[in-house]
Parts: structure tokens; sequence; C-alpha cells
């Protein structure tokens, strides 16, 4: 059995909105992610957000996406395709396979 | 953590938790519920009338195909007999507009509903890239703004068709009333309350179906009903102080989400206190079929797409009036005694410089304060002054074209 620290979850992250422009203009991104944050406790969608900013995003304006370590407001988070407020926001521990789509209502048309 | 299920079906699983009441719905319910409020909105402000012809301003953005959506489904449900027709303006903007007017396009066919592209170009020979090359980027909005609103009026008019609906959310609204507060601009504050705007007498009514709908459920119904729209911001850069101010209510709604419907119902509340300005909450709670007020033109943005949001409101118009004060400084004199223009106070050209039809009732009805409505001595269109709003910021840019030639 490995190390805990390097074990990773298998989920898929989707942008939309806009979002995808930070992020190499990808909607869809299927990632493997470490099971654990740098504490050792479970990863969870709060974990994956900074995470994201730190290994997928490929464009420096990361206030786009985050203000002050959280999500910024005006991006809605659907995890498996639920209001993330249903589902205890960014506290939800990320499970293998889960989808977690981000959608920005910030833009315009 | 057992799901929960659905507070109206209680058979399918919760998974949109509703800003306005923490509602917790399944897709199924949500997606009629969302329906069914703006039908109510549409029967309690009488909206339309049977074999209206409708223009929907179609920006390809989230609010616009929502907007045409719900509007398709309704119009079918309840009978409404009103024919709809989307109305996309093509600012000229490329690697933004040019994209979102292929959505515009797609949704025309999915939609079974004519389009009408009116283009900045076809109507005062300049591109807004042509705009932007020559002025900067700083202060493009003003045009943009400007050109948009009568670009809309216009293209109703190419049509026949007196009533346009845009995709303005209680977002865009709420918005717009704490920009006004803030700027202490209570005439405008009470107006940009109001659902309907322009009136018989002037040519092309505007209303904003999606009032009380919060963006956050316009883009869950997108996203649900599988919606084909185009998101991404106008490469030109929006102005500072609508960003702040759509910043601000967002952080509110993460704390407090029922802010948005609160700011609006705050700003009904302050607007009946405006003289002359009798803007009034949900038509079903009484106070509704208000004296017409103000200007087709002057609050609304026209098609979601200037700036961060496509409500391009009244600063804009306040910087135009800078622009233009020292011209107008003349005729807004005469507008300056009238007292009961609270709103007015310091601002001599807010309603000369207006494009439209400043048809603002006084609550003692002076008829001196009351413009007549006219006609553009230039372009013939409708307005208040001899040359409309469009043809003077079209002066001066041509101007500067033609010194740049030489």
């Amino acid at each position: 059995m490995s190390d805990p620290k390097d074990q990773t979850i298998d989920i898929t992250v989707d942008f939309s909105g806009g979002l995808e422009i930070l992020f190499s203009n990808e909607k869809h991104h299927e990632l493997s992610v470490p099971a654990q944050d740098a504490e050792g406790k479970p990863a969870n969608v709060g974990f994956l957000i900074n995470y994201l900013c730190k290994t997928l995003m490929t464009d420096p304006r990361a206030d786009l996406f985050v203000l002050g370590g959280e999500l910024r407001p005006g991006i809605l988070c659907l995890i498996n395709d639920s209001d993330w407020e249903l589902e205890e926001e960014d506290a939800y521990v990320l499970q293998p396979g889960d989808n977690i789509l981000f959608i920005s209502t910030l833009h315009g048309g | 953590m057992a799901p929960t299920l659905c507070a109206v079906c209680k058979t399918e699983r919760a998974n949109i938790k509703r800003p306005k009441n923490h509602a917790r719905v399944c897709k199924g319910c949500f997606i009629t519920l969302f329906e069914e409020e703006v039908h109510h909105t549409i029967i309690s402000s009488k909206l339309f009338y049977p074999g209206e012809r409708v223009a929907i301003g179609a920006s390809g953005g989230k609010d616009s195909t929502v907007l045409a959506s719900v509007l398709k489904t309704l119009n079918e449900r309840y009978n409404y007999g009103v024919e709809l027709v989307l109305l996309s303006i093509d600012e000229g903007i490329k690697g933004y507009r040019d994209d979102s007017l292929e959505t515009v396009k797609r949704n025309a066919v999915q939609y079974d509903m004519p389009l009408k592209i009116v283009g900045y170009d076809e109507l005062y020979g300049w591109t807004m890239d042509q705009v932007v090359e020559t002025i900067g980027k700083k202060g493009n909005c003003t045009y943009c703004g400007v050109f948009r609103r009568q670009a809309l009026d216009r293209g109703a008019k190419m049509l026949d068709i007196k009533h346009v609906v845009t995709g303005h959310n209680a977002d865009d609204v709420a918005e717009t009333i704490l920009m006004n507060l803030l700027r202490g601009d209570m005439g405008r504050l009470a107006r940009s309350t109001n659902i309907v705007t322009g009136d018989d007498s002037s040519d092309v009514k505007r209303s904003k179906p999606l009032k009380y709908a919060y963006e956050k459920e316009i883009v869950m119904y997108a996203h649900h009903k599988k919606l084909d729209y185009f998101s991404t911001e106008c490469i030109y850069s929006p102005e500072a102080f609508r960003g702040s101010a759509r910043a601000l209510i967002k952080q509110l709604e993460r704390i407090r989400p029922s802010a948005i419907l609160d700011i609006l119902r705050s700003g009904e509340d302050m607007a009946r206190l405006v003289p002359g300005e009798s803007a009034s909450s949900c038509g079903c709670k009484g106070n509704k079929s208000k004296t017409p007020t103000t200007a087709a033109a002057e609050d609304d943005g026209g098609i979601g797409g200037c700036g961060s949001t496509g409500a391009a409101g009244g600063n804009e118009m306040a910087a135009m009036e800078k622009q233009l004060r020292e011209n107008e400084a003349a005729e807004g004199q005469g507008l300056e005694v009238d007292v009961s223009k609270l709103s007015l106070t310091g601002k001599p050209a807010e309603t000369e410089t207006d494009g439209s039809v400043p048809l603002k009732p006084k609550a003692n009805s002076k008829p001196v304060t009351r413009q007549t409505l006219g006609n553009c001595k230039r372009c013939g269109y409708m307005s208040s002054q001899e040359i409309c709003q469009a043809c003077t910021l079209l002066e001066g840019l041509n101007k500067n074209r033609a010194q740049i030639q030489i």
C-alpha cells in the first residue's frame, strides 16, 4: 500500500460561462487530484479550488476565479449537478468519480 | 448525509437552493417555478396583448437566451398570442460580437423565430472597433451605450415593432439602483426600478420580463435546460464603477441571498417618494399601471453586451453629460429652476442630453418642464433635442476622422 500522501482521486472538472478561458480554453478536464491536503485531511472542494489555481490555471488572472482563497462570488459550483449550497459547499469531501462544475454568472453576452 | 428531497414534489432529490427563499427544489420543479414566476410578472404587469409583435433584444448571452426560451415556452403554454422576433445589434467588435451573433443565429433556428441584425456600421458608419481606434478604450462604453439604445429602437422600427423586451435580471436592476443611490441620482433610481419604460407617445416601449429573476437562477435554468448561449467579456474595458457595484452585490448575495430582491423592493419604495415618479413593485400588489414615465432609451442599456452586464445604465450617460455639458449649458439653465426636479440639481444636462423623450411626469405637472418630442434634424430619429445624442457623438467622431485623414 502506497503512502496515503501519494494517493489520488479521479474526478472530472468542468468550466463554463466564460471561466474556461482561464483554463486553456478547455471546458472539460479529467484529473487525478491528491486525496489529502497538506495537513493530511481528506481533500474537499475548497482544497480543489486552490489546487486548480496552482496546477490547471493557464491565465494569470486568478482573481477571476478566487477571491481571498475562496470561490469568487458570482461563480456557481455544482457537485454532481447539484448546487453546492446543498452539499456543504467548499467543505464537501471529494469522492472518486465526482463531477465538479464551475459556471460563471459574471459575464455578459 | 441523506439527500434532501424537493420541497415541491417531495419525490425527487433537491439539487437547487433558491436564493430568494432558500427553498430546496429538484431540477424539474425549479424549471416550472422559474417559468411560472416569469409568467406571473408578465401577467401582473400586463406586459403583452394578444397579437402584439415583440422583439427580443438578443445578444446570444445567457439572459437574452433564457428570455427567448422562456417567452417561447410561455407564449405557447398560455396562448399570449404574441409574435416573437429576435433583434440583435452588431456593434462591430471583432472576436466578441461576431462570435455571439453566431449563437443568436443558432437560437433563431432552435426557437423558430425570425432574426434581424442591425449593425452600427450601417446605422452610423462606424463600427465600435473603428470608434476605439479613434478615441481609445477609455469612454468607449458611452458611445456603445448611446448607439445601442438607439439601434434597438431603430431595429424595432425597421421591423414595425413597438415593443422590445430585454434580458435585464434582478441582479442588473439591483446594481443600477445601487449605482444611482451612490450617485445620489434619485430620478434615475426611480426610473430604473420600472419594469416598463417608454409609453404610448414614444415610438418603442421597453420592458424587462426577467426583472425579478436572479442571475443565479437564470444561469441554472440555462444549464438544466441545456440552452446554447455565449459567454465572453467585451474585449473593451468595462466601467469600473459598475464593476464595483456588481462585485458588492455578488458579495452581499453570498452572505444574504435575499439582498438582491430586497434592494429592488427598497428601490421601488424609494421611487414612490420621488416627485412625479410612481414605480410600482410587482403589479399584483396593487399600485399597478402607473403613469408612464421616462424615456424609452434613457435607463435601458439594451441587450446585454456592454461591460460586465449589458445593463448599460446611467453612468455612461453621466459621462456623456459631462462631455456635452458645455454646449448644453444654456438649455440646462432652464431646467434647473424647476424645484420639483430634485434629481436634476446640479445636473443641468440630464434630460437635455438624453437622446430621446424625457416625458417625466411632474407632481405638479408644469407644462414648461415637459419636453416636446421632435426629430433629430440630422438623422430624423426621435429626439427631444435638435440634434440627437448619437448624432452629437458622431459629429465628434467624424471630426476626428477628418483630422486623421488630413
